[in-house]
């Protein structure tokens, strides 16, 4: 079965001086641990897409399922993360990574359990009584990335996650993050400006045309690889392939 | 990390030493300066005082206001002391309990906030202590009357302040706390709260100072006991003695209040560990 549904969305915006349609009509499904990428021309509604997928904004037209049960608000079910890690600086990074847990009222003794494994598994268990400030870029995407995985989402929602970090960092946390996604089996969307980095992590890209957004295209991506890793995928000659057919595509919005 | 960190290295160069040297001369410099500009300015004040340079019976002279002050720790000065200490720290209490409430509702409902902009301008820009007659017939001339102008002079500061904090409060961390489904109870508890403790420690520092003004103003229009007591009865009676005793003592006091101010900051703090 497909974890998430998305059906006929559409968007408009209401302001004073008109409106305007953000998405026109976008359907789509992923399947248990797939990783999908959105990408298309700045401002095309790619972020609004997300908000809506996430139940944080209401479409005005269209529904989305997750786990076969309809988003109408904010659940469990998704996790959803931000540009920047927004590790509230007056918590340790233990207390960070339970923030969820806490909004949510599940801090129960398993769910804490987990979380610390969490931090075990992915390095940062002996930084938990540090604050986010004394932690590098890299560590901090992490601690991020476990306080969205603590609350056990069945749907990891990215908006442009890594943009906020630099290049050499951001190539290694991608390498993490995907690593740590493959062995939850999480299943990801992730909305991004960066070609490289959707061709290196999707199974999957959607590319959106111009405002008003539909999907122009629905691309799959398969590098022939056991272990793949983003890394590794930017070495494999159909690395370019895929850049420079996801370039032309988007480069007639130019 | 290239500092070189002097605990770690028990043998500092000697460059290092100068260094060190040099911060400290300039700091005991500067406290030398701080005291002997102190010390000449009583010293010139006697001296003049007593050569009749200066009329010692309306600028008053060091001496004598140490005596004064001597006899009046003898007699009532606790007295006076405590209870302007009193009547300032209810003022400056009920001041950041209100003012911080008032602030909460008006960040939680923008409707009210804007209904209420144009009586917060109007209310922070009037000189309140032009309310003092209304408030001596509506509260009744006595303690009440000074904490109301107290709490008068620093309520409507501490809510715009507050209320300024809470608005500034990072955006993508409210954002980020929404995608976990937080209630806007949540989010002000969680997020918005402790992100502005520092900005509730500053309207702390600028209320203390606040309320003691209201207080000062307030025992000028009514009271029977208190440092601003003290002065106007001291400049009715000419005793300008008393008065700049009185006044020497109310910058200590004012002092040593914004320092426990100060004080209960780094306490919170750490306890917070911002």
């Amino acid at each position: 079965m497909n974890i998430l549904e998305v059906k006929n969305i559409a968007q408009k915006y209401q302001a004073e001086n008109g409106e305007t349609i953000a998405i026109k009509d976008v359907s789509f499904s992923a399947e248990k641990g797939e990783f999908i990428s959105i990408v298309g021309p700045s401002g095309c509604g790619k972020s609004t897409l997300l908000s809506i997928i996430s139940g944080l904004l209401k479409p005005t037209a269209g529904e989305v399922f997750v786990n076969g049960s309809r988003v109408l608000e904010v659940t469990s079910h998704i996790g959803y993360m931000l540009q920047n890690d927004n590790l509230l600086d007056w918590r340790t990074i233990y207390k960070n990574v339970l923030f969820g847990l806490e909004i949510r009222n599940i801090k129960t003794p398993e769910n804490v359990a987990r979380a610390e494994d969490l931090l075990k598994k992915y390095g940062l268990y002996e930084f938990r009584n540090n604050y986010p400030s004394q932690l590098s870029g890299g560590m901090r995407q992490r601690a991020a990335l476990i306080r969205t995985l603590a609350v056990n989402p069945d749907l990891l929602l990215l908006d442009e996650a890594f943009s906020a970090l630099d290049y050499q960092t951001r190539l290694t946390v991608t390498d993490d993050v995907y690593g740590i996604l493959k062995q939850e089996q999480v299943t990801t969307i992730m909305v991004t400006h960066d070609i490289p980095e959707s061709i290196s992590m999707s199974d999957r890209i959607i590319i959106l045309t111009q405002r008003p957004a539909e999907i122009k295209e629905m691309m799959s991506i398969d590098f022939n690889m056991e272990n793949r890793t983003p890394l590794s995928c930017r070495n494999n000659p159909n690395f370019s392939r895929y850049f420079n057919h996801i370039w032309k595509e988007l480069s007639i919005y130019e | 990390m290239n500092e070189v960190h002097d605990k770690e290295y028990t043998t500092l160069s000697s460059e290092r030493n100068a260094y060190l040297k040099g911060q400290k001369r300039t700091q005991r410099l500067i406290f030398a300066w701080q005291i002997g500009i102190l010390l000449q300015f009583l010293f010139f004040w006697e001296l003049f005082a007593r050569m009749g340079i200066i009329d010692s019976f309306i600028l008053s002279q060091p001496s004598r206001i140490a005596s004064t002050f001597v006899s009046m720790a003898k007699y009532d000065l606790l007295l006076h002391v405590g209870v302007t200490v009193y009547e300032t720290l209810v003022g400056f209490v009920l001041g950041v309990i209100i003012g911080t409430a008032l602030a909460v509702v008006l960040w939680w409902s923008s409707f009210i906030s804007k209904i209420s902009e144009p009586y917060l301008v109007v209310l922070n820009s009037l000189p309140k202590i032009a309310l003092g007659p209304v408030i001596i017939i509506i509260v009744g001339a006595g303690t009440e009357a000074i904490i109301f102008m107290a709490l008068a002079i620093s309520l409507i500061v501490t809510v715009l302040e507050m209320l300024n904090g809470f608005r500034h409060t990072n955006r993508e961390y409210i954002r980020m706390a929404s995608t976990f489904g937080a209630t806007k109870g949540q989010i002000f508890l969680k997020v918005v709260f402790p992100y502005n403790i520092s900005t509730l420690f500053n309207s702390l520092k600028i209320n203390i100072g606040l309320s003691l003004v209201g207080v000062i103003a307030g025992e000028f229009l009514v009271s029977k006991a208190g440092l601003g007591y003290l002065i106007v009865y001291g400049g009715q009676v000419f005793k300008m003695d008393l008065v700049m005793a009185s006044v020497i003592i109310l910058a200590i006091v004012a002092a040593l209040m914004y320092q426990g101010v100060v004080l209960l900051q780094k306490l919170a703090m750490r306890w917070y560990s911002h």
